[in-house]
């Protein structure tokens, strides 16, 4: 019984607490760096598109929400032609991001994605692209793979050696 | 009165209680925020006010669904008997000195008996949407009411002694010096947790118990049918806080305030009681709350009727 009174007593006292609600709309709650929000592609340091449409990203989905159709420029530097996210599905998983070899696709801070039409909840390449690099600033695939393509012969990438001749007789 | 002025008065106040019971949803929503250290309703209008607008627009337009499986008339009539009864009862209740609507010599009898027969709406929601979980809530609904109907009528007994009447505006009349709550202590105590049961509030609201029942009597219960069980619930709430204010804490006595005022003081303060009692406690299990109301309260009720009586008749 007086534990009872105490109980309800305790209770009472809660009217002066601190509030743990977050008012949302004026105050924002912290979120961390790393924290998984909406999806962007972004760029590499020279302006050009990272993702090399390997498709790695939509096959590690769980959800499989990721579409997309490769094609190669006159260069054979590959690029997505369209890549769409279905939002409306996404899980905020991360596992694409883990999966790209690029640093293509990369989750961001923001979570404010609320639509009245569900069909505006698939984003299409051009919503997609932003102009920056994102998370991982200074990472360029092509300078660093050794593949050529336009602008960028064998052996010009970074920490490469210039090929070898093998018909050449000198050592 | 005429009958032109009761035509007025009982629009009137079905409309009062009407806002109330809305008023009441948003109060405990709020209520229970703040003692769970979170704001509670705060955005629609100010102090989100404006939420219990909200609210009802949202249950008329919701899809009012009669199950193809429930017992059809009884399921409709329902939810309607305890929201009829409880609105009765409430014309026999003096507000204020000159303000009430009927003054029957056995008013608390009244009470008494419609409270009980509210009963029936919930057995027979239970019964008519024959849904084991709904039929569960309905029989613990009986089973409930039953043996905390005996001791609520019983602590009563103490509070009519003392006023030597059933009418409710006398017993308001004889606390004029002193609160039955100072005399009749047990009895108001032992009234307020049947009132509870009776309303079944938490933390005695077996039959809806919804981490067991999953909404108990109403699970089958949509739309505006389901509002209105809610609406019962407020309402009875309501008149078990002013059942308590006129019979143990003097109605509409009080100093310099205007009486009616006083009425609503008290009965907002016993609501907001009910309120942070359902913040604290937790449920009790079934059989507990049988055994406390029949191998405690009905005993401590018959003592504190002896005793009662015992004292009064000394002190002729
Ligand atoms: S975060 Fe997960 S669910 Fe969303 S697109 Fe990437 S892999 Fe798919
Ligand atoms: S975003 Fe990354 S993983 Fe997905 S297709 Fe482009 S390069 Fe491959």
């Amino acid at each position: 019984m007086l534990a009872l009174l105490r109980a309800l007593w305790l209770i009472l006292l809660h009217t002066f607490k601190k509030r743990v609600t977050v008012q949302y709309p004026e105050r924002k709650a912290y979120v961390p760096p790393r924290w998984r929000g909406r999806i962007i592609l972004s760029r590499d340091p020279d302006g050009g598109e990272r993702c090399v449409a390997c498709c790695l990203c939509a096959v590690a989905c769980p959800v499989d929400c990721i579409a997309l159709q490769a094609t190669e420029d006159k260069t054979g530097r590959r690029y997505p032609e369209t890549f769409r996210i279905n939002f409306s599905r996404c899980i905020f998983c991360g596992y694409c991001e883990e999966a790209c070899p690029t640093y293509a696709i990369q989750l961001t801070t923001d979570y404010e994605m609320g639509e009245y039409r569900r069909a505006n909840l698939v984003y299409e390449k051009e919503d997609l692209l932003i102009s920056g690099q994102g998370k991982y600033p200074g990472y360029n695939f092509y300078r660093v793979a050794g593949l050529e393509i336009g602008g960028k012969a064998k052996g010009e990438a970074e920490n490469e050696r210039p090929p070898v001749d093998v018909r050449g007789l000198l050592p | 009165m005429s009958t032109l002025q009761y035509l007025i008065l009982i629009p009137g106040l079905i409309f009062v209680l009407m806002s109330v019971a809305s008023g009441l949803i948003w109060l405990e929503r709020r209520l229970l925020g703040i003692w769970q250290d979170r704001y509670g309703p705060n955005r629609v209008g100010p102090f989100g006010i404006l939420q219990v607008l909200a609210d009802i627009l949202k249950v008329f337009t919701k899809e009012d669904w009669v199950p193809p499986f429930a017992d059809k008339p009884v399921f409709i009539i329902a939810p309607a008997i305890i929201v009829v009864t409880v609105l009765i009862t409430f014309a026999v209740v003096p507000f204020g000195p000159r303000a009430g609507l009927a003054d029957l010599n056995i008013g608390l009898l009244f009470f008494l008996a419609m409270s009980s027969l509210g009963v029936y709406s919930v057995a027979l929601a239970g019964w008519a949407s024959d849904s084991k979980y709904s039929l569960l809530g309905g029989l613990r609904a009986s089973a409930q009411m039953i043996s905390y109907e005996v001791f609520m009528g019983l602590s009563l007994m103490g509070v009519v002694m003392l006023a030597g009447s059933f009418n409710l505006r006398t017993i308001v009349l004889a606390q004029k010096h002193m609160w039955n709550i100072v005399p009749q202590f047990l009895g108001f105590i032992i009234f307020m947790i049947a009132g509870i049961a009776e309303t079944h509030r938490l933390p005695f609201d077996l039959p809806e118990a919804e981490s067991e029942l999953v909404a108990g009597f109403h699970s089958e219960y949509s739309g505006m049918k389901f509002g209105m069980f809610f609406l019962g619930e407020y309402f009875g709430i309501t008149l078990i806080s002013a059942m308590m204010t006129t019979l143990f804490l003097g109605g509409w006595f009080g100093p310099v305030l205007p009486p009616i005022v006083w009425f609503a003081v008290k009965t907002l303060a016993f609501i907001c009681f009910f309120i942070l009692l359902r913040a604290t406690l937790p449920r009790p299990r079934y059989d507990q709350l049988m055994s406390f109301g029949w191998k405690a309260m009905f005993p401590l009720s018959l003592v504190n009727l002896l005793v009662t009586g015992g004292l009064i008749l000394a002190g002729r």
